[in-house]
C-alpha cells in the first residue's frame, strides 16, 4: 500500500514535546468524567468455541524455551511515545534489548506479507506483533501461525487486565493473545462546516452533507456501520443481514453522498475539508486536534459504534518467545500501562491505570495537569458502562466461506 | 576446439540475460498462471484443480474496473500524443544548441518519487486548496465542487506521470529524421502542411508506436494515481488486483484478473500493431 499521508516522525515528536501545553488538547476535556469506574463490563462475549488448541499445545510450545536478551517487536505507528520511554524502562528492569519497529499499517498485507515465512515454519524476524480482531486475526489464529500464551508467564496481565477482555469472542479466554489497546469507531465531524450537532448514524445518509461523507474502506468498519445503521446488530448477522446492510450502503454510494472509501487517510481528508464527516477512529482524532489545534468532534453514534482491539500475539516462529511474553506482561504493569495510555490516548486494557493517571496528573501543574485529567476521564480511553452498551464488536465469521461472503458483499461498494 | 568455443559463443553470452528472464520472468508466470487455477482459502491453503471458471467470475465481477482502465487508459494515450508531439517537435527542430537542456527540464520533474510527485496534485487539487479556494470564494465555482476523487484528476494525474515516456521516443524518431529530406519535399512543391504530412508524420510513426507500447500498457494497469487522485467511481483494475492480492488474500481471483489484463494488452497492442502496418514499425522502432 501507498501510505498517504503518514505523518513525519519529527512531526510527531514535536507534538509529544507539545502536547502538555496545548490548550486543544483540553477541549477533550469536554467529555463529562466517568463515574463509574470502567471495569469494561459491558463488552459481550459470543461464547463460540476456539480454534482447538491441543491442551499440551502450551507446554509444548513453552517447553524448554529460554530468555534470551533480545526482542524484535512489529507495532503499527503512532502506538508508543516516540522517545520510547516504556521500552527503556523495560530494557532496564529485564536486560531485554529490543527493536522495536512501525512496520504494520494495515492489516491485510500484514498478513499477506508474513504468511509465506510463517506457512514455511521460518521466522518472520519478529517475536511480538500487535494485530487487530480483524479478519485476518482468524486466519492468523486458524492457520496455527500463533503461540499459544503460557499464563503463568503473565501475572500482571492476570492481576490487571479488565476482565471482559478474557471473553472476547476473536480469542476465548486469551489464549493467543492478550490486548494492546483498543479503539472505537464512531463519526467525526468538522464543526465549523457542520453547524448542526451530529448525533447519530443516519447524519453520514443525510443528503444535506452530499460529497462531502467520508466512509471507511476497511470492510469490516464499512459492514459494521452498514449494519448498525439498517438497525442490526453485528454479532447476530448473517448473509441474509449483510445483504441488506450492503444495500444500505448502496444506497449511500448511489446517492453521490460518500466522497471517498477511505484508509488512514481520512484524517488528512477532514483536514483539508475534503470531507466535512466521516467514520473515525477515536485516538486520531484526538490526536490531530492535539497536533494541528483543529476543532473536530467525535461521537459515538446513538444506533452505536464499533470497538475493536488491537492484540499483543507471539508468532508460532518466535526466535525469542519467552522475552516476547515477559514484554506483554510489562506492559501490564499498572504504571507503564498508564504511561502508555497517557501517549496514545486509545482504550486502556488495565482499568487500575486510571487511577495511576489522576496520580499522575495531581503530581503536576496548570495546563498540563488539565491535559492528564483530561485524559484519565475521557470516555475515549476508560469507557463507562453506558459506552459500551453501545458498542459493537465485528462480525464474526465461523468458517472461511462466510468470510469470502461478506467480502463479495460488501467488496464492490468500496471498489465501485 | 576453437570451434566449438566460437559455436557456443552466442549461448554464454545470453545465458546471465536469459537466466534472469526465467527466473524473474517465466518461473513467476508459470506459479501465477497455477495459482489462478487453484481453489482454496488462504487459511486451508490453496489446491491446485484446473478451476478455470475463476477467470469467468473475475471477468463478470470486475468488468466495469477492467474496461474503466482500458478507457483510462485509452484517453490519457490519445491525450499524450496530442501534448507530447507538439513538444517533442519543438524540441528536435527549434532545440538548437540546447535540445540536451530541454530534454533534462523536462525530466527534471520525474527525478521525484513517482507518488510523492502524485501525492503533491493531491495537495494542489484538494478541495479547499490554493487552486479551488479562492475560485470558490469569488463565487465563480460552487462550494461543493471538487476535481479530487473525478476521472479527470485521475486521467490528468496519468497523463502527467507519464508524459516523458511519450515525448523522448517521439523526439528520437524526429531527431533522426533528415532536414535535408524536409528540403526535398518543400523543393518538390509540397506546402508546409503536406511536407508535415506525407514526410514527417510517416517518419516519425514508429517513435509515436514506441511511446503508445511504453504508457498504454503502464497506465492501463496503473493503481497508484487512482488510489490517490481517485474516489471509489474511478477505482482501476491495478486496484482490484493489488486489494484482491492483499486486503482479500484471494490470490487465485487477483492471477486470474493480472493474466485477463495481460491477454487484453497484449491483443490490444498486437491489433494496433497490425492496423499501422507491424513488421515495419517494429523494425524502425528496434532500430
Amino acid at each position: 500500500m501507498f501510505p498517504t499521508d503518514k505523518p513525519d516522525p519529527s512531526v510527531l515528536r514535536g507534538m509529544t514535546q507539545r502536547r502538555f501545553g496545548r490548550r486543544d488538547a483540553l477541549r477533550l476535556g469536554g467529555m463529562s468524567a466517568m463515574g463509574a469506574f470502567l471495569a469494561a463490563c459491558g463488552v459481550q462475549g459470543q461464547g463460540k468455541p476456539q480454534a482447538s488448541v491441543a491442551p499440551d499445545a502450551v507446554a509444548k510450545f513453552w517447553g524448554g524455551k529460554a530468555k534470551n536478551g533480545k526482542l524484535n517487536f512489529a507495532n503499527w505507528p503512532l502506538y508508543m511515545d516516540p522517545k520510547k520511554p516504556e521500552l527503556k524502562k523495560f530494557t532496564e528492569k529485564t536486560g531485554i534489548q529490543v527493536n522495536y519497529d512501525e512496520v504494520i499499517e494495515e492489516m491485510g498485507p500484514w498478513f499477506a506479507k508474513v504468511q509465506p515465512q510463517l506457512s514455511a515454519g521460518q521466522s518472520i524476524g519478529f517475536d511480538l506483533m500487535v494485530i487487530t480482531n480483524s479478519i485476518q486475526f482468524g486466519q492468523f489464529r486458524d492457520a496455527g501461525f500463533l503461540a499459544p500464551l503460557d499464563h503463568s508467564k503473565l501475572p500482571n496481565y492476570v492481576a490487571n487486565a479488565a476482565k471482559s477482555y478474557a471473553q472476547s469472542s476473536y480469542d476465548l479466554g486469551n489464549v493467543f493473545s492478550i490486548p494492546w489497546a483498543s479503539g472505537i469507531t464512531g463519526i467525526a465531524y468538522d464543526p465549523d462546516k457542520i453547524k448542526r450537532p451530529i448525533t447519530k448514524l443516519a447524519d453520514l445518509w443525510d443528503p444535506e452533507f452530499k460529497g462531502k461523507v467520508g466512509m471507511f474502506r476497511d470492510l469490516q468498519e464499512l459492514g459494521n456501520f452498514g449494519l448498525l445503521a439498517a438497525g442490526l446488530k453485528p454479532a447476530e448477522s448473517g448473509e441474509a443481514e449483510w445483504r441488506k446492510a450492503a444495500a444500505k450502503l448502496r444506497e449511500q454510494k448511489d446517492a453521490d453522498i460518500v466522497r471517498q472509501y477511505y484508509d488512514q487517510s481520512y484524517v488528512d481528508a477532514l483536514g483539508k475539508g475534503e470531507v466535512w464527516i466521516t467514520q473515525a477512529w477515536s485516538g486520531d482524532i484526538f490526536q490531530k486536534n492535539v497536533s494541528d489545534g483543529t476543532n473536530f468532534k467525535f461521537v459515538i453514534p446513538e444506533e452505536g459504534g464499533t470497538i475493536w482491539t488491537d492484540n499483543m500475539t507471539i508468532p508460532i516462529t518466535a526466535e525469542n518467545p519467552v522475552d516476547a511474553i515477559t514484554a506483554m506482561d510489562f506492559f501490564y504493569e499498572v504504571e507503564n500501562a498508564a504511561t502508555l495510555a497517557e501517549y496514545i490516548n486509545y482504550v486502556c486494557p488495565v482499568p487500575a491505570a486510571q487511577a495511576a493517571m489522576r496520580k499522575h496528573a495531581a503530581a503536576l501543574s496548570g495546563e498540563d495537569k488539565e491535559y492528564l485529567e483530561s485524559v484519565a476521564s475521557s470516555e475515549l480511553v476508560f469507557p463507562g458502562e453506558s459506552d459500551y452498551a453501545k458498542l459493537h464488536y465485528y462480525v464474526d465469521f465461523n468458517t472461511a466461506e462466510e468470510q469470502q461472503d461478506f467480502t463479495k458483499i460488501f467488496d464492490p461498494i468500496v471498489l465501485g | 576446439m576453437g570451434r566449438v568455443r566460437r559455436a557456443l559463443a552466442p549461448y554464454l553470452l545470453v545465458l546471465p540475460g536469459g537466466l534472469w528472464l526465467l527466473m524473474f520472468f517465466a518461473v513467476p508466470m508459470a506459479t501465477m498462471l497455477s495459482l489462478s487455477l487453484q481453489e482454496g482459502d488462504i487459511v486451508n491453503g490453496y489446491v491446485f484443480t484446473g478451476h478455470w471458471q475463476t477467470y469467468v467470475e473475475a471477468i463478470s465481477d470486475y468488468q466495469t474496473q477492467l474496461i474503466r482502465s482500458l478507457v483510462y487508459g485509452a484517453v490519457a494515450t490519445i491525450i499524450l500524443i496530442v501534448l507530447a508531439f507538439p513538444a517533442a517537435y519543438w524540441i528536435a527542430f527549434y532545440g538548437g544548441r540546447r535540445k540536451a537542456t530541454y530534454l533534462f527540464l523536462l525530466l527534471l520533474p520525474f527525478f521525484v518519487s513517482f507518488v510523492l510527485r502524485t501525492i503533491s496534485w493531491r495537495l494542489i487539487l484538494t478541495d479547499d486548496g490554493f487552486l479551488l479556494r479562492p475560485l470558490k470564494e469569488i463565487g465563480l465555482l460552487a462550494d461543493g465542487f471538487h476535481i479530487l476523487g473525478t476521472p479527470v484528476a485521475v486521467i490528468g494525474g496519468l497523463v502527467y506521470n507519464f508524459l516523458p515516456f511519450m515525448v523522448l521516443p517521439i523526439y528520437v524518431a524526429l531527431e533522426r529524421i533528415d532536414p535535408r529530406v524536409v528540403e526535398a519535399a518543400r523543393d518538390l512543391y509540397a506546402s508546409p502542411i503536406t511536407a508535415f504530412r506525407r514526410v514527417i508524420l510517416p517518419l516519425a510513426l514508429p517513435g509515436v508506436f514506441a511511446g503508445v507500447l511504453m504508457t498504454f500498457i503502464p497506465v492501463s494497469s496503473d493503481y497508484v494515481n487512482s488510489e490517490v487522485l481517485g474516489s471509489s467511481e474511478t477505482t482501476m483494475i491495478g486496484q482490484v488486483i493489488q486489494s484482491q492480492y492483499l486486503s482479500s488474500s484471494n490470490y487465485p481471483t487477483a492471477s486470474a484478473l493480472s493474466f485477463t489484463l495481460m491477454a487484453v494488452l497484449l491483443i490490444g497492442v498486437f491489433s494496433y500493431a497490425r492496423a499501422l502496418g507491424t513488421e515495419d514499425v517494429m523494425k524502425v522502432a528496434a532500430r
